[in-house]
C-alpha cells in the first residue's frame, strides 16, 4: 500500500552550510543500498526532506531492511503522499488508512498534525482536534491518550499530504563518505568487525588489512575474513581488503626474539605494515577492535607498545566495552554467527603461555634490533606481496 | 605436481558413471513412476542397476534400498531397525570408534530411551569379541559394526563377531557401516549372516548424493522418509534414476579386476609407510600390513599440529585429511584417535592419507619427499 518512504535524519540537519553535502551523502549511499533490492526507485529531496519514492513492484521488507542499514538515517517512516483535496476527504483517506495498517481497533491514539505549508486554512491544532474526532466517530473502539498513544498518526501538510504512523527505527549515525576514510584492522574474531562499523557510523569509509600466515591459518580462515568484510560492507559500503602474508615476519621474529614478547613485536609490524597500507590509500586513521585489558596485548602498556610505531591516530571505539556489550552489537549486525567460526588466526599460534602484560618499550627496542638483519626486507616482500580484494556489501 | 590423497572423503567420478549418468540426466530422464514408455525406461534403468549392486554382494535385488549417501544408510538402519524391534528390547551395541553417522544416531536413539553400550578397542582399534558377548544380553536388538575405520583403517572381525552375537541371542540383527570397505572387500553379507549393510556412492567414484542399504529379507525397518511410496514404501520420494544408475556402474568397475587392483593398493601402502619410516618424528597409528585396510593410512607427526601439516603439504599440490578437525579454541579431538590411546599431545598432530586405484607410486613418492622435506622445518616452529 505504501509508495513512498519519508526518511528522518537528525544530525546532519544541524551541519549549517555543509547540510547539503551531507544531503547529498546520504541520498547517494540510499541510491547504493536499494541498488540490491528488486524494484525501481527514486530518491529525493524536498524541503529539508527525502523521500524514496516506489516506482515499480517492490518488496516491502528487503526495501526496509537495506535502508534501515543506511548511517545517518534515524527513521524511516512508509508514508502515504495525498492531494489536498479538502479536510473531508482528508478525513477519510485517514480513516481508511488507518483501517488497512490496523486491523484491530484496540489501541490509544492521538493525532501529531504539522503544518508547513502556511495557507492551508486550518491551524495544526485545530487538525488534530477535529481529525481526533473524526478517527473516534469511525472507530468507536479506539480512544485517544496524548501522552502514551500507542498510535501516533502524523499528518504534515506539505505540497501534498504525507501521512504516515510507524517509525521504524534506523542506524543513525551520519552518511558514509562524510568523514573521510580509516583503515581497519580485521582479525577474523569478534571484535574488529563490530570496531570498523563503529566508526563507519560517524560516517567514515573503510579500507580494511588482514594478517594471513599459510600453512598456519587456513584458506578458510582467510574467506572467513572475507566474509565479515562483506558483512561489514553492507553498512559501510565497499571495502578494500588488503590480504598481507605474514608468515616469515612471524617466523623470523619467533626466532629472534624472547618467546612471551612474540604477541607484542608482532602486533608492532602489523600497525606498521596497515599504516603503510593507510597511508598509500588515503586513509586518515587506523581502527582496532582492541579495549582495555581484555588480553595480554590490550592492556595500557601494550596499547602503548604497538600505539608507539604509528604516526595517524589509531580509533579504538570499543576501548572501554565489555565483551557482553561487544558481543550484543556483533550480533546485532549480523557478523556473531562468522565470527565465532573455529579457524585459527595468525595471533594465537605461537602465542606463549604467559606473555608478557606490563611491556617494556626499552626492551622491546632491544629485542627489536635482534630483527636488524632481514626485517626490512621481509616487510617490503610483505608489502609488495599483498593481494587487494574489493569486497562490496 | 599434485597428489589427491584424500579418497576415503570423496572419489573422483568414474568416466563410465559419469557417462551413463549424464545420458540419464540429457536423454532418459523419465520418472520412474510414470505410466508412460519414458516412465518404464527409467524404472528399467533402476532395475539393472539393482541386478549389478545384487551380483557384487550376492544378495537378493529386492533386498537394496537407494538412499542419499552412507549417512542417510546408517540413520535408516540403526533408527528403523530400532523402531521396528523395540518390542523385542532396547538394547543396542555399538563401537567407540565408529563414524559420526553412527554415533550422533546412537545419541539420539539413547534420547528415545534406548540403551546403547559402546566397546572398547585395543591401540590397533579392534574391538574384542570377549567383550562383545559380554555386551550381548536378552535385551539386545541391534548390534553395529564398522567394518572398516575411516581414520587409521582398521578393520573389525566382522564374521567372528556375529557368530559370537548370533550364539549367545540368534534374534539380534547386525548391522555393518561398510562405507569404508565396499569396493575394498569382498562382503558376502547373507553368508555371514549381516542383516543391515550401508554403503556410500562417493567412496567408490560414484557421484555424491548416492548410496543404498541393504536390508536382508524379513528384517524389519522402519521407513524414515514418508510420501509416494517409492521404493515400497521404504523410503519414499522420486529415485535419484541417474545416480542410481552411476552408483552401479561404479559399483560394478570396482568390483571388475578386483584382486589385481587390491594387490596394487597394498603396494602403495607399503611404499608409503616404508617411506615414513625414514622420517623422523613420524608414527603411523594401528595395523599397517595385509589386515589393515589397502587404502587408508594414519599418520601422526610430533610436535607438528594437523592443520599445519595439511595446508603445508596442500600448498605443494598434496591433498589430505587432518586426523581430527582441531582449532585452538574449540578442540574437537577424534573419537578413533581418543579410543586406541594416542597420546594427548598426537592428537592434534595426526593427518590421514588415503588412497585409491588411480593413485601411483610417483604420487606416494611425491608425498614422502615433500614431508622429507617440511616436517623438519615444521618442527622447528612450535607452541612454548
Amino acid at each position: 500500500m505504501y509508495k513512498s518512504f519519508l526518511i528522518k535524519y537528525a544530525e546532519i540537519a544541524i551541519k549549517g552550510k555543509n547540510r547539503y553535502l551531507f544531503e547529498d551523502a546520504l541520498v547517494s549511499q540510499i541510491n547504493t543500498a536499494l541498488k540490491k533490492v528488486d524494484g525501481e526507485f527514486h530518491v529525493r529531496k524536498e524541503q529539508g526532506r527525502i523521500y524514496v519514492d516506489t516506482l515499480s513492484e517492490y518488496d516491502f521488507d528487503e526495501t526496509v531492511d537495506a535502508l534501515t542499514k543506511v548511517f545517518g538515517i534515524v527513521g524511516v517512516c512508509p508514508v502515504v503522499l495525498l492531494e489536498d483535496e479538502g479536510f473531508d476527504k482528508l478525513a477519510e483517506d485517514v480513516i481508511a488508512y488507518i483501517d488497512k495498517v490496523y486491523p484491530n481497533k484496540n489501541f490509544t491514539f492521538k493525532v501529531n498534525a504539522r503544518r508547513a505549508r502556511k495557507n492551508y486554512p486550518m491551524e495544526s491544532m485545530v487538525i488534530n482536534s477535529e481529525m481526533g474526532g473524526r478517527i473516534l466517530e469511525a472507530y468507536p473502539e479506539t480512544s485517544v491518550d496524548v501522552h502514551k498513544p500507542d498510535v501516533m498518526i502524523n499528518i504534515e501538510i506539505r505540497n501534498k499530504i504525507n501521512v504516515y504512523s510507524t517509525v521504524i527505527p534506523g542506524p543513525g549515525g551520519m552518511p558514509v563518505g562524510t568523514n573521510g576514510k580509516a583503515m581497519l584492522l580485521l582479525s577474523g574474531g569478534i571484535d574488529s568487525p563490530v570496531a570498523g562499523w563503529m566508526i563507519a557510523k560517524r560516517g567514515v569509509a573503510l579500507d580494511a588489512t588482514y594478517f594471513h600466515a599459510p600453512p598456519y591459518t587456513s584458506e578458510r580462515a582467510k574467506q572467513k575474513v572475507v566474509d565479515l568484510a562483506k558483512i561489514v560492507a553492507k553498512y559501510s559500503g565497499p571495502i578494500n581488503l588488503h590480504v598481507v602474508n605474514f608468515t616469515d615476519i612471524q617466523l623470523y621474529i619467533y626466532e629472534k626474539c624472547p618467546h612471551e614478547e612474540l604477541t607484542i613485536i608482532m602486533r608492532r609490524y602489523m600497525m606498521k605494515l596497515a599504516e603503510h597500507f593507510a597511508k598509500e590509500n588515503h586513509c586518515l586513521g587506523l581502527i582496532t577492535g582492541e579495549s582495555i585489558g581484555q588480553v595480554a596485548s590490550q592492556t595500557m602498556q601494550s596499547l602503548a607498545a604497538t600505539n608507539e610505531v604509528c604516526t595517524l591516530p589509531v580509533y579504538r571505539p570499543l576501548i572501554g566495552f565489555d565483551k557482553q556489550e561487544i558481543v550484543t552489537i556483533s550480533e546485532k549486525i549480523d557478523a556473531y554467527e562468522t565470527s565465532i567460526l573455529p579457524f585459527e588466526d595468525c595471533c594465537t599460534i605461537f602465542v606463549a603461555k604467559h606473555p608478557v602484560t606490563k611491556p617494556n618499550l626499552n626492551v622491546i627496542h632491544n629485542d627489536e634490533k635482534k630483527l636488524a638483519e632481514k626485517i626490512d626486507q621481509l616487510m617490503q616482500e610483505a608489502i609488495d606481496s599483498v593481494e587487494v580484494i574489493r569486497v562490496e556489501g | 605436481m599434485q597428489a589427491y590423497l584424500d579418497n576415503s572423503a570423496t572419489t573422483r567420478c568414474s568416466k563410465r558413471a559419469t557417462d551413463l549418468m549424464v545420458k540419464l540426466l540429457m536423454e532418459d530422464f523419465g520418472n520412474p513412476s510414470s505410466m508412460h514408455m519414458k516412465g518404464v525406461e527409467a524404472e528399467n534403468y533402476i532395475k539393472e542397476a539393482k541386478a549389478k549392486i545384487a551380483k557384487t554382494l550376492k544378495i537378493d535385488e529386492k533386498e537394496i534400498v537407494f538412499t542419499s549417501g552412507g549417512t542417510e544408510s546408517n540413520n535408516m538402519a540403526l533408527i528403523g531397525a530400532a523402531l521396528a524391534n523395540r518390542r523385542a528390547g532396547n538394547h543396542i551395541i555399538t563401537t567407540s570408534i565408529e563414524h559420526a553417522s553412527v554415533s550422533a544416531t546412537t545419541a539420539y536413539l539413547e534420547e528415545l530411551g534406548f540403551k546403547v553400550t559402546y566397546l572398547k578397542v585395543d591401540t590397533c582399534g579392534i574391538i574384542s569379541l570377549d567383550e562383545l558377548r559380554e555386551a550381548v544380553t536378552e535385551e539386545t536388538i541391534l548390534v553395529s559394526l564398522m567394518m572398516v575405520n575411516n581414520e587409521i583403517g582398521a578393520v573389525e572381525p566382522i564374521e567372528e563377531a556375529i557368530k559370537v552375537i548370533k550364539a549367545k541371542n540368534p534374534k539380534v540383527l547386525v548391522h555393518v557401516d561398510a562405507i569404508q570397505a565396499y569396493g575394498k572387500y569382498r562382503i558376502y553379507p547373507k553368508k555371514i549372516g549381516v542383516d543391515l549393510l550401508s554403503v556410500s556412492g562417493h567412496k567408490i567414484h560414484a557421484p555424491k548424493g548416492t548410496g543404498f542399504l541393504f536390508i536382508r529379507d524379513k528384517v524389519k525397518v522402519k521407513p524414515l522418509i514418508y510420501g509416494g511410496g517409492q521404493q515400497k514404501g521404504m523410503r519414499s520420494g522420486t529415485e535419484n534414476v541417474p545416480g542410481v544408475a552411476a552408483l552401479a556402474e561404479a559399483a560394478a568397475q570396482i568390483y571388475e579386476d578386483f584382486d589385481a587392483k587390491i594387490d596394487y593398493l597394498y603396494t602403495l601402502k607399503e611404499r608409503f609407510v616404508e617411506g615414513l619410516k625414514e622420517i623422523d618424528g613420524v608414527t603411523v597409528n594401528g595395523k599397517t600390513g595385509r589386515d589393515s585396510a589397502p587404502h587408508i593410512v594414519s599418520v601422526s607427526i610430533d610436535g607438528v599440529r594437523s592443520e599445519v601439516m595439511l595446508h603445508t603439504l596442500e600448498d605443494r599440490g598434496i591433498y589430505v585429511s587432518a586426523g581430527s578437525a582441531c582449532a585452538s579454541n574449540k578442540p574437537a579431538v577424534s573419537a578413533t584417535l581418543t579410543a586406541i590411546g594416542l597420546k594427548k599431545n598426537l592428537l592434534d598432530s595426526t593427518i590421514r592419507f588415503s588412497f585409491c586405484g588411480d593413485t601411483t607410486e610417483e604420487e606416494i613418492d611425491y608425498a614422502l619427499s615433500v614431508m622429507q622435506e617440511v616436517i623438519p622445518m615444521l618442527q622447528k616452529y612450535t607452541r612454548k
